[in-house]
């Protein structure tokens, strides 16, 4: 008995011991911190952009399939989808990172990841947007324009408010995935959380802790992403009174 | 008011609209009727540009609207349209629905919107839903104020798409009679429609379309009681 106490001892000791190396040691949380800013600034920054270029290519797609307008930026917005959804989004960071923005300062390197991102997320947020639209029903759109209403205006105030509802779960669903694929930042030399796990884990060797911590954190950002929805959903159909 | 010339609408390969010819006065209530499938609905929809002719021209007030350089919004904020499925937009309250095209429009502020649609409300006995929303109201109820959103812009002309075909048979008689008093106040109407007690009542001109020709026109009473063509009285023989 006296002997298994004394091994689970020992354990405990070892275990607190990694944790002090880990993650209190050379105040090493601060790496963990800094990183986690990082992955944030990021991640917010990209899901700016990409909702911006989402809602920009989504619209023309669905006006140009509607009324034939737009050929050439229609065109266009088809090339970028293709050539966005059909590449890894680590290699799309390191062809702007090495090829595209190959000159450009150090410093500057986190806010072309953050562009980086921002480029990937708009074609899915686009198609999230386009299939928004799509959902409502045709009458809408006429009845919009039989009262004279443009067709920027019908899809401003008549389509869009409603689209909204259908979207919601699928644009969350894609900021989630966007705050998780930050995570290969670390490939273009940004301290990330994910890279700076990977730097505390190559001076201790050991991987439990800084591995554990960072799952944890992406874990409670998304957790707490998907009360914001809940949230917000909630809202929407307060408003709509049904 | 509206001059319909040698209008053709195809749509994928299928000729709905066939060289159609149709003038429409001021003052004058035409109802539309024929069997599904005749093209009427698709006439009804190439008068306000929301179904885009193949060829042919229909002039409206002057203007040829078919002409790509002509604003059609302008246009259609004169020719108000009242469709099978209401088309109320579910995420506004009644009040919204009504005020939101004229207010947009710069054709009022929102205090005489407001004002004007409280007074189309009440006419239609329905002020006490002015903050509901429309999936609070029953079918015939949305139908009314669908027709009053198109009346809040003072339209020239209203185009009535199979307006009481989705409603439950007793909401019919309350969008009907809705229309009846339109037309003696002296609105321009163009119904398509299945309700031949309506056309007989309050038309001034019925015409009968199938495969997308009109084959006859005439004054109501003597439509129903002396149609000339066979498929005609064929088709009435089957719905009266």
């Amino acid at each position: 008995m006296q002997q298994f106490l004394d091994w689970l001892n020992g354990h405990f000791a070892a275990f607190g011991q990694s944790f002090y190396d880990n993650l209190i040691r050379d105040d090493r949380w601060k790496l963990i911190l800094e990183g986690f800013g990082n992955t944030l600034f990021i991640a917010a920054v990209a899901t700016l952009i990409g909702i911006l270029l989402g809602v920009v290519v989504g619209i023309i797609r669905v006006s140009h399939a509607q009324s034939g307008k737009y050929k050439i930026l229609n065109a266009i917005c088809g090339v970028y989808l293709t050539v966005i959804r059909g590449t890894p989004v680590v290699v799309q960071l390191m062809i702007l990172y090495y090829i595209v923005f190959a000159s450009a300062p150090l410093e500057a390197s986190i806010y072309v990841a953050a562009l980086s991102f921002g480029i990937n997320s708009g074609a899915y947020v686009a198609e999230i947007i386009r299939a928004g639209i799509l959902s409502i029903d045709r009458g809408q759109t006429e009845a919009g324009r039989s009262l004279g209403l443009s067709q920027g205006q019908t899809m401003r105030k008549i389509v869009l408010p409603q689209a909204i509802k259908n979207i919601l779960p699928a644009l969350f669903n894609e900021f989630i995935v966007l705050l998780k694929e930050t995570s290969v930042a670390g490939y273009v030399g940004i301290r990330d959380l994910t890279k700076a796990s990977d730097i505390i884990r190559s001076r201790t060797w050991s991987a439990f802790f800084p591995l554990l911590t960072i799952a944890l954190i992406y874990l409670v950002v998304v957790v707490g992403l998907t009360k914001v929805q809940k949230i917000i959903e909630r809202r929407l159909s307060q408003s709509d009174n049904r | 008011m509206i001059t319909v010339k040698n209008l053709v609408k195809d749509f994928g390969g299928k000729r709905a609209l066939d060289g159609v010819d149709a003038t429409i006065h001021e003052g004058e209530k035409v109802v539309v009727i024929g069997p599904s499938g005749s093209g009427k609905s698709t006439f009804l929809r190439c008068l306000n540009l929301l179904e885009k002719p193949t060829s042919g021209t229909v002039n409206f007030e002057g203007t040829d609207i078919t002409d790509p350089s002509v604003d059609i919004d302008k246009l259609r904020q004169k020719m108000g349209m009242v469709f099978q499925q209401f088309n109320l937009f579910p995420h506004l309250s009644v009040m919204e629905n009504i005020t939101l095209a004229p207010v947009m429009l710069g054709k009022m502020d929102k205090q005489q919107a407001e004002e004007k649609a409280k007074t189309l409300l009440s006419r239609i006995g329905l002020l006490d839903k002015a903050q509901s929303y429309p999936k609070q109201l029953s079918g015939g109820q949305q139908q009314r104020i669908a027709i009053v959103r198109a009346l809040a812009m003072d339209p020239d002309v209203m185009l009535f798409d199979e307006p009481t075909s989705a409603l439950d048979p007793e909401m019919v008689g309350e969008v009907l009679e809705l229309m009846k008093e339109l037309a003696k106040e002296g609105m321009t109407m163009v119904v398509v429609t299945h309700e031949m007690g309506f056309a007989r009542e309050v038309a001034t001109r019925v015409i009968f379309m199938d495969e997308g020709k009109i084959l006859e026109e005439n004054e109501p009473r003597a439509f129903f009681s002396e149609p000339r063509c066979d498929r005609l009285k064929d088709f009435l023989s089957k719905v009266l």
